[in-house]
């Protein structure tokens, strides 16, 4: 439909939305870790040497990093999930901007845990 | 002597830069104007202003002028709104307006669509009463305190203004999608309980194209003019649907 070309950022700039974006995106995102993941767990298979060498390089500060950001996208998918189901199955309640607040407060509390773990 | 002529508006020297959408349905552009800002200047007070002094040229719908027929909703830099119940002084922008026909539905001419695709789906989503008491004989009672009534009531203020559907991604993204309207008022009716046809209703929206088609974006609730939340009502027709799916009645 052609049609003019207007700010589409000033319709999705809300709470809602931004939880619709960050649970696709970390959906996507886990899509594509977990074949890596299923790969690093197969090295086990291969022999405890080659296993030791991955684990060791996941040892460095940078990976360690992204591996806390993959815990809280991972928190976040879950809590959105969550979020998802308690709108569609239970009855409608008017404090969803607290449903997204709490949400992203479990994934962000999640990724603290495990920083504070992994440091 | 002669009297002062009395000045019916107040004008003030500052001017307001307004760029208004011109075009069809095959191409367009904005063209900016210069329209002097006023005291409780709305939206379509502006748009007026352009067509009357301006460029006669300029086609825009409007009617009641005050929040009532929904005719005149427009959209107001980036966001759809009631033009008539949009005060400048709220949505201008450094100096600056941006006024674009509604999304999601073609343009006939600059700032008026066609809004046949809007009304359509109110007829695909089945969303026609059907009275159990065909002739009426009686009063039909109905408790207002029930959570059916109060569910349907929550609803039912809805004007077609198109507004939700212009703010709804999904309709973009899936232009079979009914949209928060027609499945709003599907679940008024639902929830009526003067209604004969509740699984016809919820027939008509168990598709791909229908309720389950909603993101939850919440964009339509956001928008709504009259504050009313067709995510919710498309929340209770998912439940609905989904009982009804297990009990085997669809």
């Amino acid at each position: 439909m052609t049609g003019p070309h207007v700010n589409r950022i000033a319709i999705r700039n809300h709470p809602t939305y931004w939880a619709f974006v960050l649970h696709r995106v970390s959906g996507l995102a886990l899509a594509v870790f977990l074949p890596a993941h299923l790969y690093v767990l197969s090295l086990a298979i291969d022999g405890a040497v080659r296993l030791d060498g991955f684990l060791h390089w996941a040892e460095y500060p940078l990976v360690k990093a992204g591996e806390v950001g993959l815990v809280v996208l991972l928190a976040a998918h879950l809590a959105g999930g969550l979020r998802i189901l308690a709108v569609e199955f239970l009855p409608w309640r008017d404090w969803q901007k607290t449903l997204v607040a709490i949400g992203a407060a479990f994934a962000l509390g999640v990724g603290v845990l495990f920083l504070l773990r992994a440091v | 002597m002669s009297e002062p002529e009395p000045q019916s508006e107040t004008q003030s020297n500052r001017m307001l830069t307004v760029d208004i959408w011109r075009g069809d349905a095959e191409d367009g552009a904005f063209q900016t104007y210069e329209v002097p800002q006023m005291e409780s200047q709305t939206v379509l007070d502006v748009v007026t202003y352009i067509q009357r002094k301006l460029d006669p040229s300029l086609s825009y719908r409007f009617s009641c002028r005050v929040g009532m027929c929904g005719s005149c909703a427009m959209t107001v830099n980036g966001k759809p709104r009631w033009t008539c119940r949009s005060h400048v002084d709220s949505v201008v922008e450094n100096g600056r307006i941006q006024v674009a026909p509604l999304r999601n539905m073609p343009v006939i001419k600059d700032l008026a669509t066609d809004m046949s695709v809007f009304f359509d789906k109110w007829q695909k989503s089945k969303s026609q009463f059907v009275p159990t008491d065909g002739d009426a004989s009686e009063f039909a009672v109905v408790d207002p305190t029930s959570k059916e009534r109060k569910a349907a009531s929550a609803g039912i203020e809805c004007i077609g203004c198109g507004v939700c559907y212009a703010a709804c991604d999904v309709v973009e993204w899936n232009p079979d999608y009914l949209g928060p309207a027609a499945l709003n008022r599907a679940w008024t009716l639902v929830n009526d309980s003067r209604d004969g046809d509740a699984e016809g209703h919820l027939r008509a929206v168990a598709t791909d194209a229908g309720c389950h088609a909603c993101h939850s974006h919440q964009s339509c609730a956001r928008n709504c003019p009259t504050s009313l939340n067709p995510t919710a009502s498309i929340a209770g027709l998912k439940r609905k649907v989904f009982a009804a799916a297990l009990k085997g009645r669809l």
